[in-house]
């Protein structure tokens, strides 16, 4: 028997897999966000500024999240700060003591960001320099982009760097949750950005995006399972079911052929696809997280 | 730094009194009931069945029978945090809450954890959990206490058999291997030290003497610490990242065919 099934589960349940997932989002829409402000085209920014709206309010939510599931939430200081001296807390080798930096980090560039948004898109004085072409908001954006990625993936690293049955058999669950948050986002901003028909151009590129996305991450789940080897064996019952119907099926394949099939990105089918691509998403974080707890 | 202390448990001595148990309950004042709630295992004389936040002794009660129950033994192991030489706990704990000693022994500051709970997952041998009291990752302490006072700990000084042996770790290592050639001398071939060694997590500052396989124990064969896919596991997720990054630039770069 692995030497991971002779551990105690850590008690990380519903609030941890709604923290994976809309930590996801927030890192993966300020990823897009950027990637559109950097990369896309001018009559693509609303999309991005789409994308920085969801990402502070997002990552606001990650902390509440966090500290409410601590065993004594008050003291959720003691992550950053040494309660004794005041004197910055930080391990470079403890993922969760990285993850608070990363998100505390990920949080002030989503705020600027946030801020750069909420005028009109052509603006550039005032909170309009926050947002690319400015000088400043491209070293935002570029910086904040990176954060994001390190807030969609740490949390796959954070559970490989355990004990556990599952997480710490693997070493692809910081790949394939960057992954399916990279997926879920491209969903989110289609889905609220699929009524306004000026944005064709961008959610086209989304939508071509997803397709990729998608593909990646169904090779990347069949690797965690191969990567799995013997251990795999736990998701022989409902986490199996769950992850090949919910996840793989209607999370992953019916979404990319329902894409493939949309003569639009506004199209319903593309919506819906987008849908179960954030519901597909959900799944996974909680067939990952509940199945080894349950162990 | 003072001499490494530590444990040394002879399973072969140990009757399962339990006087251990009740030893660790007292001086560290830990709750005798979870949440006030009796609860019975119903197949064992084992109703503490695990180490957690409240019970951080646990004396197990391996019981080996063939069908019809005509033949058997019993394996009895008083458990305990292995204060490791090289920590998982430690080497995950976000806050700073866990140190080493000047003992080498790893205690849980109780005023410093927050509960995040990730030396939970991170112990190779599922020896700490939150205690519903403090709200804090807990576990033995080694008496932490009572040893910078000049005093064994509680569960040793209780241990009616001396299964349960406390001493600076040289001189217990010396003490296990001279039993374990004496149980061989006796016919006991089965006999060996888990943990004595540094093979495992570098060495257990608790280590027991064994007459069956780990695995028997509820021990693993093969602990090992949560740092080995840290970097393996950060590489993969940068090359997702820059796999995304480059489909995300070529989806937004490459629109030849769009009007908009």
């Amino acid at each position: 028997m692995p030497s991971t099934f002779f551990t105690e589960p850590p008690h990380w349940r519903w609030l941890i897999v709604l923290y994976f997932f809309i930590g996801g989002l927030a890192g993966g829409c300020y990823f897009l966000a950027a990637l559109i402000d950097l990369f896309g085209r001018i009559t693509d920014r609303p999309l991005a500024r789409l994308g920085y709206r969801i990402a502070f309010p997002a990552v606001v939510v990650c902390g509440v999240l966090l500290i409410v599931d601590l065993g004594r939430p008050e003291r959720f200081w003691h992550m950053l700060l040494q309660s004794e001296t005041w004197r910055p807390m930080f391990k470079s080798y403890s993922p969760m003591s990285f993850g608070a930096w990363g998100l505390l980090l990920f949080g002030l560039f989503a705020f600027l960001s946030f801020l750069g948004a909420l005028g009109p898109d052509a603006n550039r004085d005032g909170l309009g320099r926050l947002r690319p072409p400015a000088l400043l908001g491209t070293v935002i954006a570029i910086l904040g982009g990176l954060a994001g990625f390190f807030l969609a993936s740490y949390t796959g690293v954070l559970l490989a760097v355990t004990n556990r049955p599952i997480w710490a058999d693997t070493t692809l669950l910081g790949l394939l949750f960057v992954v399916s948050s990279a997926s879920t986002s491209i969903a989110l901003l289609l889905l609220l950005g699929s009524g306004r028909v000026f944005l064709i151009g961008g959610l086209r590129a989304l939508q071509r995006f997803d397709i990729g996305v998608l593909v990646l991450e169904l090779i990347a789940i069949v690797a965690v399972i191969a990567s799995l080897g013997s251990v795999a064996r736990v998701w022989l019952d409902v986490w199996g079911v769950l992850l090949v119907v919910g996840v793989i099926g209607l999370g992953i394949v019916v979404p990319a052929l329902l894409h493939l099939r949309a003569h639009a990105p506004t199209a319903l089918s593309a919506r819906a696809a987008a849908l179960l691509v954030l519901v597909g998403g959900f799944l996974l974080r909680i067939v990952i997280v509940l199945s080894s707890e349950a162990v | 730094m003072a001499e490494p202390m530590g444990f040394y448990t002879d399973t072969t001595v140990c009757i399962g009194c339990k006087a251990c148990e009740v030893a660790c309950k007292e001086w560290n004042q830990l709750p005798a009931t979870n949440g006030g709630r009796n609860t019975l295992s119903g197949d064992s004389y084992d109703n503490t069945r695990r180490l957690d936040g409240i019970h951080w002794r646990h004396v197990k009660f391996i019981e080996q029978f063939n069908a019809d129950r005509s033949q058997g033994r019993w394996l009895m192991m008083s458990d305990v945090c292995k204060h490791c030489v090289r920590a998982g706990c430690l080497e995950v704990c976000p806050t700073g809450a866990i140190i080493r000693t000047e003992f080498d022994t790893v205690v849980i500051q109780s005023d410093v954890c927050n509960g995040c709970r990730d030396c939970i997952a991170g112990c190779p041998f599922g020896v700490i959990d939150i205690n519903p009291v403090s709200g804090t990752a807990q576990k033995c302490t080694l008496c932490y206490d009572r040893m910078r006072a000049g005093m064994e700990p509680a569960c040793a000084k209780a241990c009616p058999t001396d299964s349960i042996n406390f001493g600076p770790i040289r001189q217990l290592k010396e003490m296990a291997e001279r039993r374990v050639g004496q149980l061989k001398q006796g016919g006991e071939s089965r006999a060996y030290l888990y943990g004595a060694d540094d093979k495992i997590v570098g060495g257990l500052n608790s280590f027991y003497l064994l007459v069956d396989k780990p695995e028997v124990y509820g021990l693993p064969a093969d602990p090992r610490l949560p740092s080995r896919n840290l970097k393996p596991s950060s590489l993969w997720a940068t090359v997702g990242a820059a796999l995304i990054g480059i489909m995300g630039v070529i989806s937004f770069r490459s629109r030849g065919r769009d009007h908009a």
